[in-house]
Formats: C-alpha cells, structure tokens, sequence
C-alpha cells in the first residue's frame, strides 16, 4: 500500500527548472533509495514532499491526503520527518532540548520521556551527553542527534537526505545498521544517497536522479547489477 | 578629582542602575527581534514611547475618575503595566504582521527602510491624538512615589557622600528585574522558550520540527513590545514629562546595549544595558570634573558611544557575543 507518492512533480528555484516531472512511491515498510550525484535534485525532492519548497505542479500524496501546498510544520505533524542534509542540529541547544525539539508537538512530558529512552536505546551514546551544546559534538553524533531527533515526531515516514555525508566508513556502517533496524521494526524510509553501493544494499526499491529527471528505477538489487549503474555510481 | 568621583559614586550607582534597566529591557527588545530575523526592528523605541503614553493616559483616566485617591498606587500601577503591556504586546505583532512579514523574503535593507517608516508613524499618531486630546502633545501624568529616601553612604565610608532614592526608581528597578528574570526563565526553561531559540537559530529545520514558525515570531514580537511598553511605564513614572519623541534617542541607545552585549544574545542585552547607563551616569556626575569643564555634562551620551566604539572594534561580537563552536 502507497504511504507516498509523488506525481508529475515540477520544481523550479528561480529559474532553474531542479525536478522534472518526478514519480516517485514509497509503500508502507519499506527503504526506498534515491540516488544521483551532486546537483542531481534529491534534496530538492525531500524538500517537496517536507513542504520546504512548493512544486510548481504536480502533486503529493502522503497517507490517502493531498500535502502537496502545505507549510512545513503541518506536514510534519501528520507524520513526516525530515532528516535535512548536513544534519542542522541546533548547535546551540543541548542535546536534550535537540531531542525535545524533535517532540515539539507533544506536550506530554511523560511521553517525550519514553520517547527519549527510545532514541538511547539505538544511540546509547547521546544519553551520556545530554548537557553538552549540540555544536560540540562530532560530525557522527550529529547526525546520530539528527536521526534521535525525528524519531522523537516518532513518525510514519522518515526522509533521510545524506545520512553517510562526510562520515568515516565505521560510523557510516553503524548509521546504515540503525536504518536497517529502524525499518526491521516497520518504519518507513526513504534514504537519499549518493553512497549508492550502501543504500541499495538495504533498499527494496530505488530510483535513480540526473539532472531532475528519474532516469531508472527498480528493486535495490537490480540496480547494483545494472551496468550503467556500475560506471557511475559505484566506480 | 578622584574625591569628587568616590563621594558622588552612590548617587551614580543608583541613578546608573535606574537608567541602565530602562536600557536593559528596551534593549532586550531589540535583541530578540534580531536574533530571530536578523532585523534591526528601528521601531521598537516607539513602541517604548507608545507604552510610556498609554501609561500616561491611564494615569490620567484612573486619577480623573477618582480612582487613584481610593486604590493604593501600586496596585494602579500593576493594573496600568499589564493593561499596557498587552497592548503594546498586540502593537508589536500587528507592526510585524504589515509591515515586516509581506517583505520576509526581501533584503534586509528594505526590512529596515520599512521599520524607519512604522517608527515616523508610530511619532506623528501619538502626536497627533495626544495633541487633539490635551492640545499639546508634550504629557505629565499624576505624580506618583515621589518619596525620597535617604542613603547614608557616608556610614559605609566617610568619603562617599549620601545619595537620594526616590521610591519610583525602586519600584523601576525591582520591577526591571522581575521582568528579566521572568523572560530568561522563560527561553531558557520553557518548550516556547526554546522553540524561539530554535528558529532564531535555524528557521528551516525549526518548521521540520513542527514548529509555527509565524507563530514563533509573533511571540518574539508580543514578548519584547510588552516589556518594552511596560518600560514606557515605568519611565513616564519616573521621570515625569514624556513627549513622543523620547522614543528616538533611548531607542538608540538600547540598540547600541544590545551591540554592546552581543546582538541576539539575551542575556547579554541585560548587563550592555545595566553597563551603558552605568557609563552615562558616571560620565554625566564627572565628566566635567574630568576633563577641567572642556566637556560638561551634556557630552555625557558621546562619551558612551565613544565606549561603544571602542567595545566593538576590540570584540566587535559584543562582551557576550562568543558563540559556541560551530563544527559542520
Ligand atoms: N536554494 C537554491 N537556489 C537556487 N538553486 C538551487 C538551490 N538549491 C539547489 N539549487 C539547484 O538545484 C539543483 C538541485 O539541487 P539539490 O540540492 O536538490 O541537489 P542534490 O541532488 O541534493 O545534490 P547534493 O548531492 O550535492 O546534495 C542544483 O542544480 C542546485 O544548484
Ligand atoms: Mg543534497
């Protein structure tokens, strides 16, 4: 069953036409991948569907509804979480107030608490660094601060963008373990990557982006064997 | 010389901390506002003045309808500082809503341009209705805590002479403090409290996390104009006369506070403030001793923007503007 589906999707910035024509669909469960190299418009893609960037046309449907023209802050409360590219913790909050953040919109205190034990019980690390200001922290507690953050929404669909970005391949392995455990337990994801290899390792599906176009699409696997994959993306 | 300077340091200290949370809170106005959009809101010393003649006007209602002579003064003036805090509180949004959020995505010098023109306005309307009412737009309101109380600072130590408080000035000051304390409990121990420190540091993520982020900014506006009114207040209490231009001149040296404590750094706006009208008391009971009567007091306002400057070419981020490490 579709959780997402993006239709006829055109975006521009200014001038410059970024996604054209764009389909893309996400069922229920599963990790689908979009990669594609620099400039490609994946970020612009999330930045659709999270209502960071209204499409010129086309149309987004997430959960049987039309969110194509909502602000941001809406669509994140019927469930979507987006994971921005480069993290963007809040460097000056600690990193309890990062994770109470990512629960905003609960004002229950006792279950922005469960939550929290949740999120250290995939990032033990953060519970010992509660106090300690967002900024200070490595580029990979970041970006395990920035994933513990969404959880927080505990949402339906979780939007990825360059989680291995800038990361040693250790922590990237460890990062790539947690998508995988989070989507063993029913989570929805779609992972944007240009580490392609990794991401369609654990991808039932993924699309290929150029340009703003999708240039190809199919099962994870199916993609690692193709070819024209193999020149481009995983030289 | 330096006997002048020791004996009247009593007075200044009172008549500095008085003056310096006048500036503190005004410049905490300031601050927020910048923190969160990055816009100089040129408009916020009118809305202190606007606070200062609401204030006035209610005096005068209360004191017209008898009530002044019944209630005891300070529950008057509670009841006059929360009435007018509200309002200004409204002011402030509504002067977001027309004129700075249509022009959010333009630069910020057109932000700025739009401000100076909210801030002609907000002058000639106060002007305007205070002169069709009283026929003159300069104001005097009831006299109220008037009392002097003596400091004998010489018991402390023979070379300090005494100094005079009126009541007014404590209940300015106390009520200042309040006010600050209140709103840094606020951002800092509150979930709106950090929502508001959350988009002024990232707008875009701070959406993500469903936050409102119109509505965030609304709030910075409510919370920085209703302290700024209830200075108005305070100030039209304490010093008597007000015209709608005292807004200008104290606006700005708000603003130069906040510079002085960091622009956008809360805390940092409160102790620039406290420091600049500590600078100008000192430099206004000495500067003519100082420098042999070739500067008389009246130069005293130089004398702090010459500290200014030199604040800022040293640490031009401000006494308390060190950021914390920003790794990418
Ligand atoms: N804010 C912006 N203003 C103008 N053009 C932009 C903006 N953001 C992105 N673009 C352009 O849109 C196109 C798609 O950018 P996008 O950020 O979606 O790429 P990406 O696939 O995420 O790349 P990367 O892997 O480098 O993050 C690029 O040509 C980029 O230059
Ligand atoms: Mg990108």
């Amino acid at each position: 069953m579709s959780l997402l589906e993006l239709k006829n999707i055109n975006a521009f910035y200014g001038g410059i036409h970024a996604l054209k024509n764009i389909n893309i669909e996400v069922n229920k469960g599963e990790i689908v991948t979009l990669i594609g190299s620099n400039g490609a418009g994946k970020s612009t893609t999330l930045k659709s569907i999270s209502g960071q960037l209204t499409p010129k046309s086309g149309q987004i449907i997430f959960d049987g509804k039309d969110i194509t023209l909502q602000p941001p802050h809406i669509t994140a409360l019927n469930g979507v979480a987006h994971v921005p590219e480069g993290r963007r913790i809040f460097s000056k909050l600690s990193v309890k107030e990062n994770l109470e953040m990512g629960a905003f919109s609960v004002s229950d205190k006792k279950i922005v608490k469960e939550r929290m034990e949740r999120s250290f019980h995939y990032f033990p690390k953060l519970k010992e660094r509660l106090e300690q200001k967002g900024g200070t922290m490595s580029g990979g507690e970041q970006q395990m601060l920035a994933i513990a953050r969404a959880l927080m929404m505990q949402p339906q669909l979780l939007l990825l963008d360059e989680p291995s970005m800038g990361l040693a391949p250790v922590i990237v392995e460890q990062i790539f373990d947690i998508i995988k455990e989070l989507n063993d337990e029913g989570m929805t994801i779609l992972l944007v990557e240009q580490n392609a290899y990794q991401a369609l390792q654990i991808a039932n599906r993924g699309y290929v982006i150029q340009n703003g176009e999708i240039i190809l699409e199919g099962p994870g696997m199916e993609l690692i064997e193709n070819d024209q994959i193999k020149d481009a993306y995983l030289a | 010389m330096i006997e002048h300077i020791i004996s009247t340091l009593p007075q200044v200290l009172i008549d500095g901390l008085a003056l310096g949370a006048v500036y503190a809170i005004i410049a905490l106005g300031y601050t927020m506002v910048y923190g969160i959009l990055e816009l100089i809101n040129f408009a916020h010393g009118e809305i202190f003045m606007t606070g200062a003649f609401i204030g006035t006007a209610l005096f005068i209602t209360l004191s017209g309808l008898g009530f002044l002579a019944v209630m005891p003064a300070l529950l008057a003036l509670l009841l006059v500082l929360i009435v007018t805090s509200i309002l200004t509180g409204f002011l402030g949004v509504g002067i977001e809503r027309v004129a700075y959020r249509p022009l959010r995505k333009a630069p910020k010098l057109i932000t700025l341009i739009s401000a100076i023109g909210v801030s002609f306005l907000l002058q000639d309307l106060v002007r305007f209705i205070t002169e069709l009412k009283k026929g003159n737009y300069i104001l005097t309101g009831p006299s109220l805590f008037t009392e002097q109380i003596s400091i004998k600072a010489s018991s402390i130590l023979s070379s300090f002479a005494d100094a005079q408080i009126k009541s007014s000035t404590i209940i300015l000051v106390v009520t200042a403090i309040v006010m600050m304390i209140g709103l840094d409990y606020f951002v800092n121990r509150t979930k709106w409290g950090m929502a508001m420190r959350a988009v002024a540091q990232d707008r875009d993520t701070a959406s993500l996390m469903s936050i409102n982020v119109n509505k965030v900014i609304s709030l910075t506006f409510f919370l920085g104009s209703a302290l700024g009114g209830a200075t108005g207040v305070l100030f039209a209490v304490q010093y008597g006369t007000i015209d709608p231009y005292i807004g200008f001149i104290l606006g700005l040296k708000a603003f130069t506070a906040a510079v002085l404590g960091g622009i956008g750094n809360i805390r940092g706006a409160m102790v620039g403030g406290l420091v600049l009208g500590l600078i100008e008391m000192f430099a206004a009971a000495n500067l003519s001793v100082i420098t042999s009567n070739v500067f008389t007091a009246e130069y005293k306002d130089v004398f702090a923007f010459i500290i200014l400057i030199i604040v800022l070419i040293y640490k031009p981020e401000g006494i308390f503007g060190k950021a914390v490490a920003e790794k990418v």
